[in-house]
């Protein structure tokens, strides 16, 4: 296979490096005027080597790799430098010597595997073509994408080869995607976000049989992330990428673990990591914005955000200075990065008051909710009876398909349960819709949605939306609203010249600010934060997890905070519940949650997070994906996955959420003392 | 993307979004070819009387060649074709869009309530849509004469009525989509009445459709009003209608001697249908880019 692609793609020289980018400037070309993306930049990936790409979304991570490949979008233009894959020269080719090279040398793998299959073709058929393409006649080229899928470890591939994209799940899907870029065999496999919209667990499972197979087929692999645990969990060296320069670059642990420039020291800091937890400490945040792509950025890029900056930073471009052991950071205060002082304080101005526990808010008893599809009974909530207590943060974490949003959606009232589920708000009943609800219920539960761009209406302007809120939610008018407005505007710091715009001229944060400040209107007692930072990158989600743990501390409220990153939930949780398949597997404190004994789906969950200073801790894998809610399996609904399972019990009975500690809820057959000594050796380490 | 909107905001967006579709649309050589032939048909609607020949003064000429005199001949009555070409912009050119904008509000009205409640709502009137669908203009519109009497506002309401449901269809599919956006959800959870969901929170956002829809409608409006006039449906003689003024004179194409009074009418109608497609193609490419 191998050498049959050498001999049509030209003889590259044996020592090449799989890709060279040599002080590559790239420019979009917006309404007449080029906008530099990529500042000179250059970077080399070695063959065999992984090297990973990371920065928040801006800077230019994606327009590299498509630059890698000279697929830059029609207003993409390339100003000057070098792009060469596998020793040839990307630039100097024309028409068919550059799809050849594409065909056969280089691979993508994109974010959104729906996307990147087919519809309405059969994944066998799609799978087949790229052999056809190498030249494989149909029946040996069907036998091939056969063997290839069985290397992508899907279990049963004949079965799988029949069926459309639409019908595989999303871990599966990108599986398929993997195996079309696997089968050319390239020299460079380009991985854009390729587990981004997955689930950590199903993302645990594609980053293994990524690691496996670039073992098996000594591809080179350019990682395009920014999720900073997932590069330095997949990569071998790294780059920082800030406003389309290379600001940090060497091996992934040296930078991880010891940084040198300040947009490294602050991008680690923003992590909630180590157990940290908002009783502790707020984040650390980045000040200020990336900047524009093509502003003019005569010193270093990153001088406007970093406290360091002085005059030298802002008229002189640091060069690449080399650290120690191919470790190469641009700032001229590299030896002091680490020292960089901190963006918001450490220390609590005055210590919080641990929470008056005791009154629960809400109280959900056996919340079932069934969906009629095709005419079978879908339990997307099967009884989940909890209770969340005044001022505390409740965490719901579960894989997706869990019924985590279904359960918020029943507490809004946007979607009615089943009959015989109750609700009950500071002990007065609750009814099952919004529309039925009294005013003072309405106000009392309100929701930060994950997606700030269709949570706000684009066509109103930010003091349209909170002010509507304040007219409807706390019945303001005139005066007394436009005072509470501003003072609105001032709790979730958002600076008050916002107030005359609409949405799309803000940034991701500062909308979802807007939406904060939206749900807090009508001061509630309840607040359902549905993946309020999913869509946010890492400096910009600490700033919200510090504003909605500050608001948190200043009112009293509650949270429901359902999210599939189990470090942020941990940073801002009191409790954490765990749902599978709609049903409750363990309630808990949060440390009693992370910490050992742990229900055995819990364990997997936590083991399947990479983290930074992760290192090889063993993984709990779970067989499979998660069951369809139409059919849940009998006995306990997660016995067909479950890496300790006892035996036919498992298979027959479900076993009860039983307070096996007190405070501690657990569905399951293994005693807790058997659990915390097979659990004991394998300590998760935080997330 | 992300990163342009990063930068902390100097204008309005709103102001800055309605400059660049200005901005495209004043480089959208379609939209410029259309503006300039609609804007020539509305100057003639608008100054006929004050500069040209009065569209109903005879002479002794009937159905006469053109010449000095008579740019575009004279019709078989001996009143100047080209006079009665330039003012018969004016009935069209209120009427066209008087009907597509009663189609327009009824059927944005309709596709808003469609879209928004679904359901049995949906069902209802789904269903209502296609029974009108399915009816000729034809013979919507020789009932409605029937039973009203040709004239103007007849016209106008048997177009506009015809052209609701059309229109209804494509705001239905856009709130479809709109609908499911938690901006919508975040109003149902403030107990937001209907109204005020639909008008003040969705209707804003699908309003690119509808103008699209709107410019594309005009389009047709003029063809289906030229028809019906053609046809006799229409607006009653002895207007100047490009529409009747064919009617009466096809009958003369025989023999090949009288083509001018027909020809240049008909031309005209399809410079106007052209004109405003050209509109319509530009402003919705706007939009889109």
């Amino acid at each position: 296979m191998r050498e049959a692609i050498s001999e049509t793609a030209g003889e590259p020289p044996a020592s090449a490096a799989a890709l060279e980018v040599g002080e590559l400037d790239v420019a979009y070309r917006v309404r007449g005027v080029n906008r530099q993306v990529l500042r000179s930049l250059s970077f080399t990936i070695a063959a065999g080597e992984s090297y990973g790409l990371v920065g928040e979304s801006g800077c230019g991570k994606s327009t590299a790799a498509l630059a890698a490949v000279r697929y830059l979008p029609r207003n993409g233009r390339v100003l000057g430098g070098s792009v060469s894959i596998a020793g040839r020269d990307l630039l100097a080719m024309h028409g068919e010597e550059l799809r050849r090279t594409r065909a056969s040398d280089v691979s993508m793998v994109y974010q959104d595997p729906g996307r990147a299959l087919n519809p309405s073709i059969q994944v066998g058929r799609q799978v087949a073509e790229v052999y056809e393409i190498a030249g494989a006649k149909g029946g040996e080229a069907r036998a091939q994408a056969e063997q290839m899928l069985r290397k992508v470890q899907i279990a049963d591939p004949g079965s799988v080869m029949r069926r459309y994209p639409h019908q595989l799940s999303g871990g599966m899907q990108q599986r398929i995607v993997i195996a079309m870029a696997l089968a050319s065999n390239p020299a460079l496999l380009i991985l854009d976000e390729p587990t981004t919209g997955l689930d950590a667990t199903v993302e645990a499972e594609v980053l293994d049989l990524v690691a496996t197979l670039r073992q098996e087929f000594s591809s080179s692999v350019l990682f395009i992330s920014h999720n900073l645990g997932v590069i330095s969990k997949m990569c071998d060296r790294v780059g920082v990428l800030y406003a389309g320069k290379l600001v940090e670059e060497g091996d992934a642990e040296t930078v991880f673990n010891d940084p040198h420039h300040p947009y490294t020291v602050g991008l680690l800091r923003c992590l909630p990591r180590g157990g940290q937890r908002k009783d502790h400490g707020r984040l650390d945040t980045i000040p200020g914005f990336l900047p524009v792509p093509g502003a003019d950025l005569p010193g270093c890029v990153f001088a406007e955000r970093c406290a360091f900056a002085d005059d030298r930073c802002r008229t002189e471009p640091p060069p690449p200075v080399d650290v120690g052991g191919g470790h190469t950071s641009r700032c001229w205060y590299h030896e002091k990065a680490q020292s960089l002082p901190r963006d918001t304080p450490s220390e609590l101005p005055e210590v919080a008051s641990p929470v008056t526990a005791g009154r629960p808010v809400l109280r959900a008893g056996a919340v079932s909710k069934t969906y009629r599809q095709a005419g079978s009974d879908v339990h997307a909530l099967a009884g989940v009876t909890l209770e969340i207590l005044a001022g505390e943060t409740l965490g719901l974490v579960g894989e997706s398909g869990s019924g985590k949003t279904t359960f918020a959606r029943c507490l809004l009232g946007i979607t009615a349960p089943d009959e015989g589920s109750t609700l009950e708000l500071d002990d007065q009943p609750l009814a099952a819709t919004t529309g039925k609800r009294s005013g003072e219920q309405v106000r009392a539960i309100q929701i930060v949605f994950q997606n700030p761009d269709s949570a706000l209406n684009r066509r109103h302007t930010v003091r349209r939306i909170i002010g509507r809120a304040l007219t409807k939610l706390a019945g303001l008018k005139g005066d007394a609203r436009e005072q509470r407005l501003q003072e609105l505007t001032r709790s979730v710091k958002l600076a008050e010249r916002f107030l005359s715009v609409r949405p799309s001229s803000l940034s991701g944060g500062l909308k979802q600010r807007v939406a904060i400040a939206r749900a807090f209107a009508g001061n509630p007692k309840l607040v359902v934060c549905d993946e309020p930072t999913s869509a946010l990158d890492v400096s910009v989600q600490a700033t919200i997890l510090n504003l909605l743990a500050d608001l948190q501390r200043d009112q009293q409220v509650s949270y429901l905070f359902i999210s599939h990153d189990l470090g942020v939930v941990r940073y801002l949780s009191d409790r954490i519940a765990v749902l599978y398949l709609g049903r409750l597997m363990e309630v808990a404190a949060a440390e009693v949650v992370f910490a050992a004994p742990h229900h055995p789906y819990t364990e997997a969950l936590l083991s399947a997070v990479p983290t930074i200073e992760g290192g090889d801790r063993p993984r709990i894998k779970l067989e499979g994906d998660i069951p369809s809610a139409a059919d849940p399996p009998s006995g306990c609904v997660f016995h067909t996955r479950c890496p300790r399972r006892l035996g036919a019990i498992c298979d027959e009975q479900e076993p009860p959420l039983a307070e096996v500690e007190p405070g501690h809820l657990l569905r399951c057959h293994i005693p807790i003392d058997d659990l915390r000594t097979m659990q004991s050796g394998s300590q998760p380490a935080p997330a | 993307m992300s990163a342009i909107e990063a930068a902390a905001p100097t204008r309005s967006a709103a102001s800055v979004q309605r400059h660049e579709t200005l901005h495209v649309l004043a480089r959208s050589k379609t939209f410029l070819a259309g503006a300039t032939i609609v804007g020539f048909w509305v100057l003639c609607a608008i100054f006929q009387a004050r500069f040209f020949q009065d569209p109903n003064a005879l002479s002794v000429h009937q159905l006469a060649s053109p010449s000095g005199s008579h740019w575009f001949g004279t019709d078989r009555n001996g009143r100047d074709t080209f006079a009665r070409v330039i003012a018969g912009a004016r009935d069209i050119l209120e009427i066209a869009p008087a009907a597509t904008l009663l189609g327009t509000v009824l059927g944005t009205a309709l596709g808003l309530v469609m879209g928004y409640f679904r359901g049995i709502v949906d069902d209802v009137l789904g269903r209502l849509v296609d029974a009108v669908l399915s009816l000729p203009v034809v013979i919507v519109a020789l009932l409605a004469i029937v039973s009203v009497g040709p004239s103007k506002q007849t016209t106008i309401l048997v177009v506009g009525f015809v052209f609701t449901p059309l229109i209804a269809r494509t705001v239905r599919s856009a709130v479809l989509s709109e609908r499911e956006l938690e901006y919508v959800s975040a109003a149902q959870l403030r107990n937001e009445r209907a109204p005020y969901i639909l008008f003040a929170e969705i209707l804003p956002n699908v309003l690119q459709p509808v103008i699209v829809e709107f410019t594309v409608r005009l389009g047709y409006a003029v063809f289906t009003v030229a028809t019906l006039s053609f046809l006799g449906f229409g607006i009653p003689p002895p207007s100047p209608d490009w529409g009747v003024q064919v009617a009466d004179h096809y009958g003369f194409l025989s023999g090949g001697f009288a083509v001018w009074p027909v020809l240049f009418p008909s031309l005209a109608i399809a410079s106007l249908v052209i004109g405003v497609s050209l509109l319509a193609d530009g402003i919705a490419q706007g939009f889109d880019g």
